[in-house]
């Protein structure tokens, strides 16, 4: 199943996208900054992720994308 | 398998907005209706002076910067001239309904034939979060510290339910993108923006209520639900006029 | 040789413009040039153009700018208090490169002033047309014929420069009615093809284009605006325009522009016939400013009369021009008042000789 994925650099850590997430699985991690500074958008449980894509629907940064080869 | 990636016509670039400033996922939708209507080739965007006063760099179709407010004037200009391009432009709320007024106004009454973006997130987001003509009523902004005196400055003006009243509009519409449900409800009604358009039906407007946590001094999140408890109920959603005018 | 016809000043303006292939006008009500609005708005959907009443000067200069912008040959006219409201909007204009006409037929000011002719917008089209570093072409017409003539000149070196250009007129031309000729003319450049600087639509051919003003790095907008300045010196080089009668011999030299020549010209005519060494330069471009002309029309008189239907204006550039080398006097009549050549020839007797 297409997973979410985070483009690392492109995440502004804005947090939109955890609001979204219907199995609640998606947080900002507080571990590793990007090159902008920013504390970014993570899945926490691949496998839990049903690739709904609501997170993306969210992202004004288009940080997140779902399948396909990005 | 479902896919999710970057619309065509939105520039693989990082934008200058804030974190979490919904400008952002407006600019996706607009994208991704060019994108699905197969129209990148055959638009030209106007941009407006505010925060999107750069969104020239993020969309692939040719585009446009608009003096402040005039973008609706450069839009007639385009469209005038190449009546079966696809025009829209982009504009915030200072932009279109303050120092723009007459120029939105008239490209309304005209029925000119374009497609109008307008983000209302009652603020002068660009120049630091002055009051706008969107501003609620007793709201802080950087011009009013003591709240927006209605007694002083004045009522925020209601963009779609005056520009209804124009027999040139054919679709005035406000929405939101506050949740994956209203961000579906605001491409619907771009792409119908976009569709009245191709069918020379009118001018068509698609307010869009928007955040700016930044000004607001709120998290992207708390910003999310000041949009669902203090701006719809003063500019509530839903479709103020419909209808081909031609 | 075309059959001539006997047409209003702003008529002929209008007529010229759509022979010169201006596809679009946009305008605003405003005496006394409303009949360029008036008869275009009759003749533009004949030939399958664009005639638009703008809500505002401020749209119209605007609606311009998107025209112009996607590579339209359009045009705009106004009085003189408009065209104080598309200054924004010419500004705009020429920091994006785009070529377009404007026409003001100037009236009396400030303010509302009057709507008698005036040659007071000389300061504003020459040296402040809008805000920021730029110029535009700016052609003084003397004549109905003259009018039409410059119109094509104007549409192709604005496109060739990328560029505002200005026709200046006033009151007097726009309202009078002269026998005038249409030629044939060779339309170049009158839409999008071969500009590929246009927001037209890439079709999927061409990365898109942007028309902008915008550069908020200072070293860009330098590099911006130095590479304007370039263009405008190679205007200077080749399109500056100045006509001068009687000058080789001429101990007082008259100069003024537009409908001021030719009553200028009458006196300098009427003080030839009393034996007065007069002569007389008309500049025909007011930007570029025909320096070296006014020079070379000076080099043997004693002094100079700067003639306008204003204060006094061009008569700073005149000073400038000669570098102070010879005494500069001026005559003019302002709010709406065309000096006479009597008055003119009079203030050319007074200075007589002297130097």
């Amino acid at each position: 199943m297409a997973k979410m994925k985070v483009d690392f650099d492109r995440c502004k850590g804005c947090g939109l996208c955890t609001t979204s997430c219907p199995k609640k699985i998606v947080e900002l991690q507080t571990e590793k900054l990007n090159k902008k500074g920013y504390y970014t958008a993570v899945c926490i449980d691949d496998d839990a992720c049903i690739g709904c894509a609501l997170c993306a629907v969210m992202c004004p940064d288009c940080a997140i994308t779902i399948g396909g080869d990005n | 398998m479902p896919e999710f990636k970057r619309p065509h016509a939105l520039a693989d670039v990082t934008t200058h907005y804030c974190p979490g400033c919904t400008h952002g996922i407006v600019h996706r939708l607009v994208a991704e209706v060019i994108d699905e209507m197969g129209i990148e080739g055959e638009t030209i965007g106007v941009c407006p002076v505010g925060c999107s006063v750069m969104a020239y760099d993020y969309f692939e179709c040719d585009m446009l910067e608009a003096a402040h407010g005039r973008a609706p004037a450069v839009a007639t200009g385009v469209k005038r001239a190449n009546p079966d391009k696809f025009v829209f432009t982009y504009q915030g709320d200072g932009d279109l309904a303050a120092i723009g007024t007459a120029e939105i106004v008239h490209a309304a009454t005209r029925g000119e034939n374009i497609t109008v973006i307008f983000i209302n997130n009652t603020t002068y987001g660009m120049t630091g979060g002055q009051m706008a003509p969107t501003t609620l009523p007793g709201q802080v902004t950087q011009t009013t510290p003591y709240g927006r005196d209605t007694s002083n400055e004045g009522f925020p003006v209601k963009v779609c339910e005056m520009l209804s009243q124009l027999d040139g509009v054919a679709l005035a519409e406000r929405v939101t993108v506050i949740d994956p449900a209203n961000v579906r409800k605001a491409k619907a009604a771009i792409r119908k923006g976009f569709e009245f358009q191709k069918n020379k039906q009118g001018f068509s407007i698609i307010e869009v209520l928007s955040t700016c946590p930044t000004n607001w001094g709120k998290t992207p999140v708390e910003a999310l639900e000041r949009v669902k408890t203090e701006m719809i109920p003063y500019y509530p959603l839903g479709v103020y006029k419909e209808g081909a005018v031609r | 040789m075309a059959e001539k016809s006997l047409m209003k000043g702003n008529e002929a303006l209008a007529e010229a413009a759509i022979r010169a292939g201006c596809k679009c006008f946009f305008g605003y009500p405003i005496t006394p040039q409303t009949e360029i609005s008036a008869y275009l708005s009759k003749r533009m959907p004949k030939v399958g153009g664009v005639f638009l009443q703008a809500e505002s000067e401020v749209a119209a200069i605007n609606m311009v700018y998107g025209c112009a912008g996607s590579g339209i040959r359009c045009m705009t006219s106004s009085s003189s208090p408009g065209i104080s409201l598309k200054t924004e909007g010419i500004s705009y204009i020429a920091g994006a490169d785009l070529p377009c006409v404007i026409i003001n037929v100037q009236r009396g000011g400030p303010g509302l002033g009057g709507i008698q002719p005036s040659q007071a917008d000389y300061w504003q089209v020459t040296h402040a047309l809008g805000h920021g570093d730029f110029h535009a072409l700016v052609f003084a017409p003397a004549s109905v014929q003259e009018m039409v003539d410059t119109v094509t000149k104007a549409f192709d070196l604005a496109d060739e420069y990328r560029m505002p250009a200005v026709i200046l007129a006033d009151g007097l031309l726009g309202q009078m009615m002269e026998p005038v000729a249409f030629e044939d003319v060779e339309i170049k450049m009158s839409d999008a093809s071969g500009k590929p600087w246009a927001a037209s639509g890439h079709g999927g051919k061409r990365k898109h284009t942007i028309i902008n003003s915008l550069y908020l790095k200072p070293d860009e907008l330098e590099d911006k605006v130095r590479e304007r300045f370039q263009r405008y010196e190679d205007v200077k080089a080749k399109h500056t325009e100045a006509i001068c009668d009687y000058c080789d011999d001429a101990e007082t030299v008259v100069i003024a522009y537009g409908s001021t020549a030719r009553l200028a010209k009458s006196a300098v005519e009427a003080a030839r016939k009393e034996g007065i060494k007069a002569g007389i330069v008309r500049p025909v471009t007011l930007w570029p400013f025909p320096v070296n002309e006014i020079n070379e029309a000076c080099k043997n008189a004693k002094n100079v009369l700067v003639v306008e239907m204003s204060m006094g204006q061009m008569v700073e550039d005149v000073k400038l021009a000669l570098n102070c080398s010879k005494p500069v006097e001026f005559y003019g009549r302002t709010g709406g008042i065309i000096p006479k050549p009597a008055e003119i020839l009079a203030k050319i007797k007074e200075m007589g000789g002297k130097n």
